[in-house]
């Protein structure tokens, strides 16, 4: 056995090990903490497929991002140290059932589909070479996926102020659906005069 | 140059998968199921990237693929939680089985 196939199975242990514990551990902390080390482990895996750029966004926008605004949401919304309830027995059962069925399913079809591996070509990605793919216009451009994902990027960002915006009680202009956007200046710049006043 | 074949990459994104799912489904708490869901869709990605570099090297589609699903996981994640504080702030509790508003 190789010495990169050795580091694959350590790899691959790592991530199903630390998943195992994310979504079995009943401190609620603990599991983001679990759920942190299993997406380490992904983008390692990133880096051993030598996909070096996502690996860098694997660790900047889940390790940097995701996982941090989950461990704000747990801090804002409940007692970390408390154990969360354990699943029924009856549920367990089940649910470890229906996985290890569909994983059998699963395994059973890849191990008897033989892919045709065509592992002469060398698998080069430069990071320039996707720049110039995402952005071109052609027709194998990545151009009007980019525009959709950006405005959706833009709508998911005004979509959670909104939501998560305090809407105060007896306030006429919290009531108006249509300014929802004008109502967030108004609503700040209203608050600074009083302050003022 | 590939010391492992592509279906043990499979099988661990398979497996990784299939830790979600089981996540998903003893959970009654939303931010570990969300946190469930962000590791399924983590073994997609993993799927993508493998089948990209052993199939069709030439191409980069896999790889933009997972680009796109990170930056849609990303967006669904922060507003899943601006959903999740407004629903503490309502129910005061995350726990689904507390929100049944809409059951009956």
């Amino acid at each position: 056995m190789e010495a990169s196939a050795i580091i694959f199975y350590c790899i691959a242990a790592f991530i199903l090990g630390a998943g195992i514990l994310a979504v079995t551990t009943r401190k609620i902390f603990r599991s983001a903490i679990w759920l942190l080390f299993s997406l380490v482990g992904i983008a390692a895996l990133y880096f051993w497929l030598q996909v070096e750029f996502i690996a860098a966004v694997q660790i900047i926008v889940y390790v940097g991002g995701i996982v941090v605004l989950i461990i704000f949401s747990i801090f804002l919304t409940q007692q970390s140290g408390k154990e969360m309830a354990k699943p029924s027995g009856k549920h367990v059962l089940f649910s470890l059932l229906a996985v290890l069925f569909g994983l059998a399913l699963i395994y059973n079809l890849i191990s008897e589909y033989g892919f045709a591996e065509q592992a002469s070509r060398p698998f080069q990605v430069a990071v320039g070479e996707i720049g110039m793919q995402m952005l071109s216009t052609t027709q194998h451009g990545f151009i009007l996926p980019f525009e959709a994902v950006s405005m959706l990027l833009l709508a998911a960002m005004v979509g959670c102020i909104v939501i998560a915006m305090k809407n105060k009680s007896g306030n006429l202009e919290a009531a108006e659906p249509p300014a929802g956007k004008l109502m967030i200046h108004s609503d700040f710049t209203s608050s600074t005069t009083e302050k003022e006043a | 140059m590939n010391s492992v074949p592509l279906a043990h990459i499979l099988f661990v994104s398979t497996a990784l998968f299939c830790i979600g799912m089981y996540g998903l489904f003893t959970r009654r708490n939303i931010i570990t199921m969300l946190m469930s869901i962000e590791l399924m869709l983590n073994s997609v990605n993993i799927n993508f990237v493998a089948f990209n570099k052993y199939l069709w090297p030439e191409k980069l589609d896999g790889i933009f693929f997972t680009l796109f699903i990170i930056t849609i996981a990303a967006a669904e994640a922060a507003v899943a939680i601006a959903i999740i504080i407004n629903l503490y702030r309502s129910h005061n509790s995350i726990d689904v089985e507390d929100a049944t508003e809409l059951k009956y």
